[in-house]
């Protein structure tokens, strides 16, 4: 038997073959992922070398002290190199940065740059290394014909609602982090979040969620957002919690006072 | 008695012709002279049974009207109604049903947030008149077992509000039955075969919803009903408790009659619950189950809640540590044949507060004659502060359970307060360890503080706020006595006393014994006595003078508060 099979079978052969697999997966892997990179950094890149002059001068005087010169990062602040412009222009555009103080968490603030300025800083930290871009136009379009809502609800409660809440009110993470309410961020910085995955947000790359389903996403956060809510006040749409306070406060005490005035004798 | 002579009573008026017709075929006369004249005491602290009572009157007439459109089933189909970000997504028959509800049929939406709003209040509205009960001590003979009723429909209100919350089959509630599943595979040996019971195969399976549907309109609400009138049954034979004040004695009651003027009021007040649940159901969103989506076992959303209710049973699973520091708990401990474990970390939370909570809660009569050997019929309520021990160890069972109950929205907690959750769940643990201690210290201090303060009025006076000058320069606030009928409440209680262990039949004192004098040590040792008549009559003469206040008991040491 031992033989026989030896005759049939060259002793390495499990390993060469094994060696195989895990090349073909490796190439393989490395295409796809390259193919997603590639299809994320040569979108809308268009910046003129005068916007990544002006934006050196501008990330030197404003990012370089946590980011550290040519954005090689310290260690009070991560290196950009690879963010893309997408990065900058959610976390700039959203006051995130430059950050008030080191905490859990950079929090949202008013805008610190103009418009301008901030696709200046863009241009220049893309101009670094590769990375996201910033969103086609046609992917935040939430009027777009192909959009559909019930999808963008479904893929939004299965990869969003567990930290942002269902009703995208925001929600806790560990140790003073938190997810935010989605409420009046713009289409684009929602966009620029799923893809650079800014603070602990996990990337959703458009291999993971594709740019139209992205797109499908973000109307049903507009939807729930402009259309109200349907069955009165939505007490912060949190749920059971703000319900348990309002039956206390504004059902029990209310009755209290009734019974209050009920058993008082009239004098 | 009545001759052929004597002609039939003819009524004169519409009414009366009415009445006498009734009278005569169904003989409700002696039922009105009985009823209508039972004597209510007017506080409004008696009022919570009565919203509870409500509330379950308005869940019936919404709930039915519920019925008529819920279909609860979990065949799958897609949903095609008329709210937007749900069309085309494919959900259990359940789900739609409870969407067309919402958005699709007239008032819907509307009755299933009265319905809702209105199951929230009726538990509440349950627990604070237990509350009510405990604290005044209404739960001692005779009405133990009117308690013990009432812990019931307590806990099948919260099996009515647990079962319905599940029947939308969204994802919220779906995660409830998630938990429950998880606790119920946590039981030894038999876990596994009670959850597949339960929702006829692995979890969620096809059957669920329907069988919560028919516990929940028809199983719990037959038995809530049945308990109720076994409750007001036991109301009407015990006559109702009320609290001291002159005139009222344990022969007693003291109050208005059922009819005219409590029946008015009460019928009265049925309107005013109603129209606060139907303030509440027009105006705020309850359980806004388009958020949520259909239910799908992989998915959690944050800020994931049960109804308050539930809440101190997550709460507890929340607070349960997996690590402490550098050290990792090993909860899960196998079994010697090593097919099944023991799951503790599941078991411990999920079981044992809620467990303890409703043995002391069902118990406590007991526990409370056994400790102060009074079996006498009570009638009077007990002012709280009269029964500090009492007091101190229901406030204890309240933080209890409140730091459960905080501890199921520690996410919220965390986010509004901008807290860390994980501080927040570190606090709560050891609120949950310490916090019934603190809480009971705290109230028994209040509870005797309040007491002295009582002596110091009935002795003293009240501060008139008036400040007079003598002729010699002296300043002195006037002090005015109190009229005869409020000085009765401060001084009309039992000044309690330890009842040293007692030796049984043959002489020897048990070890059990022994165990209940040192119970009722801790219940009566500090206190603080009524003032006596003879100690009124002294403090008369003592009026305007300064010697300080003697606010202690008359027997010296053993009524001085420690």
């Amino acid at each position: 038997m031992k033989a026989l099979s030896q005759k049939r079978r060259h002793p390495i052969a499990g390993l060469a073959l094994l060696l195989l697999g895990l090349l073909i997966t490796g190439g393989l892997y490395s295409v796809a992922s390259t193919m997603n990179q590639a299809q994320a950094s040569n979108t809308g890149s268009s910046y003129s070398a005068e916007d990544i002059t002006e934006g050196e001068k501008l990330f030197n005087a404003n990012c370089a002290t946590c980011h550290g010169v040519e954005a090689v990062g310290t260690e009070n602040g991560p290196t950009l190199v690879g963010v893309g412009a997408a990065s900058v222009n959610f976390q700039v555009g959203t006051g995130r940065m430059p950050m008030q103080m080191q905490g859990p968490q950079a929090q949202a603030k008013p805008n610190q740059f103009s418009d301008e300025q901030t696709a200046q800083l863009a241009a220049y930290v893309a101009s670094l290394g590769a990375g996201p871009a910033i969103p086609e136009e046609q992917y935040l379009d939430t009027d777009h014909e192909d959009v559909d809502l019930g999808n963008g609800g479904t893929l939004f409660r299965v990869n969003c609602a567990m930290c942002h809440n269902a009703a995208a009110a925001g929600g806790a993470l560990t140790r003073g982090k938190y997810a935010p309410p989605l409420a009046g961020v713009s289409e684009q910085h929602i966009y620029e979040a799923m893809i650079t995955g800014p603070q602990n947000m996990p990337v959703f790359s458009d291999a993971n969620i594709k740019p139209e389903d992205k797109r499908d996403i973000i109307a049903f956060l507009k939807q729930i957002e402009s259309q109200g809510s349907p069955g009165g006040a939505a007490l912060g749409s949190l749920g059971p919690v703000s319900e348990g306070l309002l039956v206390w406060t504004g059902g029990l005490a209310v009755l209290i006072g009734f019974m209050v005035w009920l058993t008082s004798r009239s004098s | 008695m009545s001759t052929s002579t004597t002609t039939e009573y003819q009524a004169s008026t519409p009414t009366g012709k009415i009445a006498n017709f009734m009278d005569t075929r169904a003989g409700l006369s002696p039922m009105v002279k009985e009823f209508g004249r039972k004597i209510f005491p007017d506080h409004w602290s008696f009022m919570f049974g009565e919203v509870a009572l409500y509330t379950f009157v308005i869940l019936l007439m919404s709930g039915t009207f519920l019925t008529l459109f819920f279909d609860p089933s979990m065949a799958h189909t897609t949903y095609e109604g008329s709210y937007k970000p749900l069309y085309g997504v494919e959900m259990s028959v359940a789900y739609a049903s409870a969407l067309d509800i919402s958005f699709d049929i007239r008032g819907g939406l509307f009755m299933r947030q009265v319905h809702h709003w209105a199951a929230l209040l009726f538990v509440a509205a349950m627990s604070v008149h237990m509350l009510r009960v405990f604290f005044t001590g209404a739960f001692r003979r005779p009405r133990e077992l009117n308690w013990v009723v009432g812990c019931t429909l307590l806990i099948l209100g919260l099996a009515a509000g647990f079962t319905g919350y599940s029947l939308p089959d969204e994802m919220l509630s779906g995660n409830g039955l998630r938990i429950i599943d998880g606790v119920v595979k946590a039981i030894p040996l038999i876990g596994t075969y009670i959850s597949f019971f339960l929702f006829g195969g692995e979890f969620p399976g096809d059957d669920i919803i329907g069988r919560l549907y028919i516990l929940h309109v028809l199983v719990v609400p037959a038995l809530i009903l049945l308990m109720i009138v076994i409750h007001l049954f036991m109301v009407v034979v015990h006559k109702h408790t009320q609290y001291p004040g002159p005139g009222r004695t344990e022969n007693n009651v003291v109050g208005y009659p059922v009819g005219p003027v409590y029946a008015a009021k009460a019928g009265g007040f049925f309107f005013i619950v109603f129209g606060v649940v139907a303030l509440l159901g027009g105006f705020f969103t309850i359980n806004a189950i388009w958020n949520y989506g259909p239910y799908d076992p992989s998915p959690v959303q944050a800020g994931t809640q049960p109804d308050w209710y539930i809440g101190f049973v997550d709460g507890a699973l929340r607070l349960m540590p997996g690590t402490l520091g550098d050290f990792s708990f090993k909860w899960d401990i196998p079994f010697p044949w090593g097919t099944n474990t023991l799951a503790l970390g599941v078991l411990l939370p999920a079981l044992v507060p809620a467990g303890i909570l409703f043995a002391v809660m069902f118990g406590w009569p007991w526990i409370e004659r056994w400790i102060t050997k009074d079996n006498r019929e009570h009638h009077i309520l007990d002012r709280p502060r009269n029964a500090p021990t009492r007091t101190g160890v229901g406030v204890a069972g309240i933080i209890w359970y409140c730091v459960m109950w905080a501890a199921a929205s520690s996410d919220l907690i965390a986010t509004h307060f901008s807290v860390s959750l994980n501080d927040v769940t570190y606090w709560l643990r050891a609120l949950f360890v310490f916090g019934p201690f603190i809480g009971f210290i705290i109230t028994k201090r209040v509870c005797l503080a309040l007491q002295r303060k009582d002596r110091e009025i009935v002795l003293h006076g009240r501060e008139a706020g008036v400040i007079e000058m003598t002729p010699e320069g002296e300043f002195r606030e006037r002090h005015e006595r109190l009229d005869d009928y409020r000085l009765y409440k401060l001084v009309s209680f039992e000044n309690k006393k330890p009842i040293p262990a007692q030796p049984g039949r043959d002489g020897k004192i048990k070890a059990s014994e022994k165990q209940r004098a040192k119970f009722n040590r801790w219940f009566y040792e500090e206190r603080v006595a009524p003032v006596t008549r003879e100690e009124l009559a002294e403090a008369k003469t003592h009026d305007h003078s300064d010697v300080p206040s003697a606010v202690e008991g008359q027997d010296g040491q053993s009524s001085i508060g420690h």
